[in-house]
């Protein structure tokens, strides 16, 4: 189900990653002031922009949850909000690169955009812990939907209140990618392309892996329910803890995985 | 491809290089921990997938004895 389409996304990924670099090194000039190190500024804005969209749509997907009380919009959401916090920590290490290449400092802590992003990452952090503390599946689905609603309603409150706020050190980017020359914006366009693409191609991949395991423990559960007798609890049932996919019944219920369906279930 | 890269400007490896170098490393280098979990994903998904297979050859070789028995 998740899977389709994987192929092609990922080719694409790799051609439009392959393009970005190839334009940052061999096409991008060298900016005036910082130079070379300038160059840093390709993957870590894109990264920013795709990790901060990230949470805002892993806030709509869970409205989305809320409303049809479908569980596969929390199991998205859960995935992509996960994949933001990865792209949010690479956002920071290479923020924090660039920062002790041009300011001579790791962490700069009276720059509200530095700040502010740290904040929000901390704030996400605190999703998984709070989410699985939780062990009734459904309440779980739903206590992690308000989280997301909430946080990604705070993400663009604080991107505005940071924007309007005094800057003395960061650049702004959005909102004058005009100003840059026509190769920078170029480059800088091509590498947000490339990064949302492996944005979605990694979100991808974890939900059709996170599917088929799914699917995989509904098999199991249906081989042990057909065979008493029979063990076939082995590694991956040990291994089978609690995950993103609620997908545990009690014995006797009608076969379904909390909301979330799976191939051979009615 | 020579073409090209006679006529590529040589990089301007200064001080900037190594941050730089380091900024990219870091993301790949997710790149390939996530690749690198996924193909572990992957593996126990298969070992999974052949322990399923076993126990469902096992129970169609039970029902192949059983059924025998039944009918003499």
């Amino acid at each position: 189900m998740y899977g389709k389409g994987l192929r092609s996304l990922s080719i694409a990924t790799v051609v439009a990653m392959s393009a970005a670099l190839s334009l940052v090194f061999f096409y991008a000039p060298l900016e005036a002031e910082q130079g070379f190190l300038q160059k840093i500024f390709y993957v870590h804005v894109p990264l920013a922009i795709i990790s901060l969209c990230g949470f805002v749509i892993g806030g709509l997907l869970a409205i989305v949850h809320l409303r049809t009380r479908d569980a596969r919009w929390d199991y998205r959401s859960y995935v992509v909000i996960h994949m933001s916090l990865i792209f949010a920590l690479a956002t920071l290490i290479t923020g924090s690169i660039w920062a002790k290449g041009s300011w001579g400092h790791w962490w700069v802590w009276d720059e509200p955009t530095l700040v502010s992003f740290l904040i929000v990452f901390l704030l996400y952090a605190t999703y998984q812990p709070l989410r699985f503390a939780i062990e009734d599946p459904e309440r779980q689905a739903r206590y992690a939907s308000v989280f997301a609603i909430t946080a990604g309603a705070f993400v663009p409150l604080n991107f505005i209140a940071v924007r309007m706020s005094t800057s003395f050190l960061h650049p702004r980017v959005l909102g004058s990618t005009s100003n840059l020359p026509g190769p920078m914006a170029l480059t800088f366009l091509v590498s947000l392309g490339a990064m949302a693409l492996l944005f979605t191609t990694l979100c991808k991949y974890e939900l059709t892996a996170k599917h088929t395991r799914a699917q995989l423990r509904a098999l199991r559960r249906r081989l042990t329910a057909d065979s008493p007798g029979s063990d076939v609890r082995g590694a991956g049932a040990r291994s089978a803890a609690p995950s993103a996919i609620p997908v545990s019944r009690p014995t006797g219920a009608p076969a379904r995985t909390a909301g979330y369906p799976v191939k051979g279930h009615t | 491809m020579s073409r090209l890269l006679a006529e590529t400007p040589a990089l301007p490896l200064h001080e900037a290089g190594k941050y730089v170098a380091a900024a990219y490393i870091v993301l790949f280098a997710m790149v390939l921990i996530y690749v690198t979990i996924m193909a572990v994903r992957l593996s126990r998904i298969e070992r999974e997938l052949g322990e399923l297979l076993e126990t469902v050859e096992a129970r169609d070789g039970e029902q192949g004895r059983t059924d025998p028995e039944r009918g003499s």
